[in-house]
């Protein structure tokens, strides 16, 4: 097994290690990058999630090119994650309830939302009221997805639409934010949730702390964009470590029970 | 080839043709291969070159409209106001924390009727675009406009907004004051009102700070606004990794009104006179009345409910993408 090393303190740790202690870093306790499915699988019951939607793919309508065509990044990057786009949605259970549940990942172009994503928070959204279960949304984003134009911006007002028949339908919704969350998806349905959870040291803002030192062309605080910063802002309900998430979601899972 | 005309080609595409270039110039040099005609080669290499020139062509195209929209003499939202709306009485602060001058709202009267009218005004000379924030958004602005459209929809009044920003601002204090939940939460409103919301897009569409005020039942956008996910320079840092790449950019994006009406994000697209609408804005100001007027005639006996799904059902069905693998 290879020896990894952690973002934060850059010391060693060993893979099986770092795994078994959920992608924690021992000795920093920084939050390390999680894959949509290990997450699914540290979080849900054993093989209770269920994929849906995901025969959606995203599609390089604009012909937008940059340094590599959309079309060549989208493909590399479903090669690099073994994932359709940055979300995965699907039915699942926590301690035995059932919830809807949509999981990001950073890793497939940064978490950007595009149409494919849009349309899956759609699908979890609609399975969600369909069978009345509570929403359950793992945040990790750069924002939208750049390569897709206006129509990535309208994926804003596209999500926050189906969160909107979430409340109207009085159906509980936690969203946990993960490092990071920024831009389009923190301007969207992240924000809008009825309980906002966090992980440690997640970078949590709209603008990342590079725009806002050119913009204001002073530093910035070192916590700046941080939920720690966010809970004493009043921006975030609660931080949690990701060894407590699952016991957390169990627990509002309860409270909101009807 | 001459090297001298490329000069003006950013990097990455000065890059991959000199990459095929220099390629070219050692098979020539391989004794090997001397006396070989390299036509192939050099025919792809003169349809890159080619192929770049149409896409500058293009792209210097869009970059006009991108500074049309950000003309200064371009009317911007209080021009509309005070042109369209008799009665105007501005309405300020969030009931918060404070007020945001970036972003107008108040009450008015258009055609026998009462409106709530917010919108995003830049600033004409310095001093204003200082007291207005160049039109950038903070948290107190996105709130100020729920209170608005919350206002409006309790009362029955139709709401106008008018778009012209660069995007929200990007500050400490806009961000502790949780300018990501103050957008999405001004968005949210726009889905909950049951009044009609009619948008015109002015000048600059920014981001999400104007996607806050851009949710309506009918979108309107002048011939040469833009609607953009983000700016053109800022693309091009974060995807050419060069500022020289905004042009090409601006036209990767699709931000132009002919790309939006296509992409079926707006309803209408409004002509302006001759040069742009800063060449005659009196007369820009009245064709924009008329299309409002017309568009609140159309929603005028559409029940709240009806209102409120429309605009549900026009954004849920947003987006662009396939069922099976093919990107």
């Amino acid at each position: 097994m290879n020896d990894l090393e952690c973002r934060n303190c850059k010391k060693k740790i060993s893979e099986e290690k770092f795994m078994s202690n959920l992608w924690i870093c021992p000795f920093c306790g920084y939050h390390s990058y999680v894959s949509a499915r290990d997450r699914i699988q540290i979080t849900t019951d054993d093989n209770s999630f269920v994929e849906l939607g995901n025969s959606i793919h995203s599609v390089d309508f604009l012909n937008f090119y940059d340094i590599k065509p959309y079309s060549t990044k989208l493909k590399e990057a479903k090669l690099k994650s073994s994932l359709e786009d940055a979300i995965m949605v699907g039915k699942a259970k926590i301690k035995n309830c059932n919830i809807a549940l949509g999981v990001m990942d950073f890793s497939f172009i940064g978490g950007s939302m595009g149409s494919a994503i849009g349309e899956k928070i759609k699908i979890i959204t609609d399975y969600s009221i369909e069978k009345k279960v509570p929403l359950v949304i793992f945040c990790a984003s750069g924002g939208a997805r750049m390569q897709e134009g206006a129509m990535s911006l309208m994926q804003m007002a596209k999500t926050v639409s189906c969160i909107n028949r979430i409340r109207e339908n009085k159906i509980p919704y936690f969203c946990i934010v993960t490092n990071p969350t920024s831009g389009g998806v923190s301007a969207s349905f992240a924000t809008i949730a009825d309980i906002i959870i966090s992980e440690p040291g997640a970078l949590f803002c709209f603008a990342g702390p590079r725009v806002v030192k050119q913009t204001i062309k002073k530093s910035v605080p070192s916590d700046f964009g941080t939920s720690e910063r966010g809970l004493k802002n009043g921006q975030v309900d609660i931080i949690v470590s990701r060894n407590d998430i699952r016991d957390t979601i169990a627990k509002l899972l309860k409270l909101f029970k009807r | 080839m001459d090297l001298k005309k490329l000069e003006k080609v950013p990097k990455n595409y000065f890059k991959e043709i000199l990459e095929s270039l220099s390629k070219m110039e050692k098979l020539k040099r391989t004794p090997f291969f001397s006396g070989i005609h390299f036509t192939e080669a050099e025919r792809e290499l003169a349809q890159k070159i080619n192929n770049y020139r149409k896409i500058e062509k293009e792209a210097k195209k869009v970059w006009k409209i991108v500074e049309l929209s950000r003309n200064e003499n371009r009317p911007q939202c209080l021009d509309y106001i005070n042109g369209i709306f008799e009665d105007f009485i501005q309405l300020a602060g969030d009931r918060q924390t404070g007020d945001d001058k970036s972003i107008i709202a108040g009450l008015g009267r258009l055609a026998g009727t009462t409106v709530a009218v917010i919108g995003n005004n830049k600033g004409k000379d310095i001093k204003q675009r200082v007291e207005h924030n160049f039109g950038m958004g903070i948290p107190q602005g996105y709130r100020k406009s729920q209170r608005i459209m919350k206002l409006a929809d309790r009362f029955g009044f139709p709401i106008i907004t008018f778009v012209d920003t660069p995007g929200a601002y990007p500050g400490l204090e806009a961000e502790d004051d949780g300018q990501a939940g103050a957008i999405a939460k001004s968005i949210l409103t726009m889905f909950e009102v049951k009044v009609p919301i009619i948008s015109v897009l002015i000048g600059e569409g920014g981001s999400g700070g104007a996607l806050a005020l851009a949710v309506g039942n009918y979108v309107m956008m002048l011939k040469n606004a833009t609607y953009s996910v983000i700016s053109p320079e800022g693309c091009a840092a974060i995807l050419w990794k060069d500022p020289s790449g905004s042009k090409l950019a601006a036209r990767a994006l699709k931000i132009t009104s002919k790309d939006l009406i296509r992409l079926k994000i707006i309803d209408r697209i409004i002509h302006e006179p001759l040069g742009g609408a800063q060449n005659n804005p009196e007369r820009i100001v009245r064709i924009v009345k008329k299309y409002i007027i017309y568009a609140l005639e159309r929603y005028e006996n559409v029940p709240g409910e009806e209102l409120k799904m429309q605009r549900a059902k026009k954004y849920e069905s947003m987006g662009i993408f396939s069922y099976t693998d093919k990107a």
